[in-house]
């Protein structure tokens, strides 16, 4: 089966590619420490970075938009959580859970890095799958993400019957 | 908690909130809802999480039977697993919170009833989980050698009720009745290299057991086939690469399987590539190396039926296992296995079920539905007793991974939060909560764990732990437990 061995083949080179980033099994597998994010001019992982912001938009389970604006490196699980944003990292973005699974605007998904084997296996327990599904520990912002949308998976009913008070930006 | 309180603090900026905030504060501090969840697993501390953070005042105090948190977190997850368990971190953040307290060695039905919680809370949340396991209900499931899954599992976990299983680990060949993770976990313990495992927090009786083990094969039986397979593909693809293991996967049972499943969803495509690939394929030069120097094996065995139990001639001791062929009636997650009537013997010394865990009524005055092993419910609100709600396994069965429980528990709470604010929990007669419940406690003498107890006991287990290499060594008995804390 030609499409198997494909995608099987796309998988076992993206393995190779996180375990740069990733030594040592149980730690965290973001990807933002990883020697392949390049910051800008050039900086690598350890250099000092200017703080370059994104502007990228949470759009939260009740369905609000919220604006914020994250650095370059930075994931987007750690964005949403300096937000308030209901986004939950049950296993502290170390590819064991997809508890952060997010929804990423269609004009900017096929700008991220194609996700790693381990990513597409928790993504396979994600409720709610979609074609733009992505887990956000694993979303490294960069410049190109300008604008991205994210938007947390309906994954109960009626969120925040209790009036929930966004915080304000 | 930070979230709250940075909401909280907002509303105090303008001067036109201000007094509407204050206000509401006052006329509402004597009305904070006093909340109790029953078990501090992952959907106890979901469900409370969730309640703390979407109301300012309610209070909720998490009773748990045993001394420590956590539930299967701790107990459940494999110990090679150890990315799984960082939950705990966000759990003990919310266990800090000064409107949340935790009641370990409390048994709710003995040490205090839910009719008492209810008489002392405005709302009781049971997310007790399932304690207990389907069994196969076939004869010789009770000869030596024959376990469930989950009383082993909690052995090598350190389960308190389960220390003293000493599983027979003689048998070269053990058999495991089930497909799902709980099956796969049992048989990566049993194959594991031990240079992987004592770096983990098994516990070091299990992990002594572990490394004079005769175990080399593990077949996983399934009654179906493998588009019915339960386990999920990180840990089957980890059994795939385990160190010093070779798979069996017999090609008649995948061949034609790459065109059935175009049109399934992805998660079963995938899963089902996985298998297709490591059964038909041939291995890439490393893997093909692994394969040929392994000492040990592990295999899927499909469409087979468990029957009976064989005992060897002392009558006391399983040598095998009698299993019915079985074919399938309909298609996909559906689909039924109807026995051909051919029947095969397996040899095997030891025979793990792993069909599945199951819930126990907690106490005669709360409904049960004993078939589907849950509390009836409807979105959490347990039928026919307003201020009772569940979550987790004993509301929806014993299934899913953390994200399903967690998902599960914020509906619950959410339920709780509309039930408050739409006034079907009463908040007008002011509740002591764990004011009432401590002197039922004292009179009966039971004395409650607190979270900074536990976190004696954690910090007491990390030291022994780091002796020996490892994350943790748990303290397998309850009264070394509490004897740590001097209760």
């Amino acid at each position: 089966t030609p499409v198997m061995a494909a995608s099987m083949a796309a998988g076992g080179g993206a393995v190779t590619r996180l375990l740069l980033g990733a030594p040592g099994g149980c730690g965290s597998a973001r990807r933002g420490a990883s020697a392949r994010q390049v910051g800008p001019g050039g900086a690598g992982p350890g250099g000092a970075e200017p703080r370059v912001g994104v502007n990228v938009v949470f759009i939260d389970r009740s369905g609000r938009r919220i604006p914020v604006q994250g650095r370059v490196g930075e994931d987007v699980l750690r964005l949403a959580q300096r937000h308030n944003i209901e986004l939950e990292g049950a296993c502290e973005a170390s590819l064991a859970c997809s508890t952060c699974h997010v929804y990423v605007s269609q004009e900017l998904v096929d700008k991220l890095p194609v996700p790693d084997e381990r990513e597409e296996d928790m993504l396979d327990l994600a409720p709610q799958l979609q074609e733009n599904s992505r887990l956000g520990c694993q979303i490294i912002l960069t410049k190109e993400l300008e604008g991205a949308e994210f938007t947390l998976p309906k994954i109960t009913r009626n969120f925040y019957v209790d009036g929930h008070v966004p915080k304000p930006h | 908690m930070g979230s709250s309180c940075g909401r909280v603090c907002w509303k105090w900026r303008s001067p036109l909130r201000r007094l509407a905030g204050f206000s509401r504060l006052l006329s509402t501090a004597a009305l904070a809802p006093q909340i109790c969840v029953v078990g501090s697993g992952p959907a106890g501390f979901y469900t409370t999480q969730h309640l703390l953070k979407h109301h300012r005042l309610a209070r909720v105090d998490i009773y748990e039977k045993l001394p420590v948190p956590f539930g299967l977190v701790r107990f459940g997850v494999a110990p090679d697993h150890p990315e799984v368990k960082n939950v705990i971190n966000s759990f003990t953040q919310t266990a800090h919170s000064d409107r949340c307290s935790y009641y370990g060695n409390v048994t709710i039905g003995k040490d205090v009833t839910v009719k008492e919680l209810q008489q002392a809370y405005h709302a009781v949340v049971l997310s007790y989980g399932a304690e207990d396991n389907r069994i196969l209900g076939i004869p010789g499931e009770n000869l030596s050698g024959v376990y469930s899954a989950r009383a082993f599992v909690g052995w090598y976990n350190g389960l308190p009720e389960n220390r003293d299983l000493k599983p027979d680990l003689s048998s070269e060949t053990a058999v495991v009745l089930g497909q799902g993770n709980v099956a796969l976990d049992v048989a990566r313990v049993l194959l594991s290299p031990l240079d992987i495992l004592r770096k983990t927090d098994i516990t070091e009786g299990s992990l002594a057991a572990i490394a004079c083990s005769k175990v080399k094969r593990v077949w996983l039986v399934g009654r179906r086939g493998p588009l019915q397979v339960a386990f999920t593909i990180k840990e089957l693809r980890e059994m795939i690469n385990l160190p010093g293991t070779r798979p069996l996967l017999a090609p008649a049972d995948f061949t034609g399987l790459g065109d059935v499943i175009k049109d399934v969803p992805r998660p079963r495509k995938r899963l089902t590539e996985l298998m297709v690939k490591s059964a038909l394929e041939k291995p890439g030069e490393k893997e093909a190396g692994r394969w040929a120097s392994a000492t040990k094996e592990w295999g899927l065995k499909f469409q087979r039926s468990p029957l009976e139990v064989l005992s060897a001639a002392d009558g006391k001791q399983a040598r095998g296992i009698r299993i019915a062929v079985t074919r399938l009636e309909g298609s996909g997650e559906s689909a039924r296995a109807v026995p051909t009537g051919e029947v095969e013997e397996l040899e095997c010394g030891l025979i793990l079920s792993s069909i599945g865990y199951r819930s126990l009524p907690l106490d005669s005055a709360i409904p049960f539905d004993p078939k589907l092993g849950i509390i009836p419910n409807s979105l959490g609100r347990v039928q026919g007793e307003p201020g009772l709600y569940c979550s987790g396994w004993v509301k929806r069965g014993p299934t899913g991974v953390i994200i399903t429980t967690m998902n599960d528990s914020f509906d619950t709470a959410q339920s709780v939060l509309e039930d408050l604010q739409t006034g079907v929990l009463n908040l007008s007669s002011s509740k002591e909560g764990f004011k009432s419940v401590r002197s039922i406690l004292h009179s009966r003498g039971v004395h409650p764990v607190t979270f900074s107890d536990w976190e004696k006991i954690d910090a007491a287990e990390v030291a022994r732990g780091k002796l020996a290499g490892k994350p943790r060594e748990k303290i397998v008995d309850p009264q070394e437990m509490l004897q740590l804390i001097s209760h």
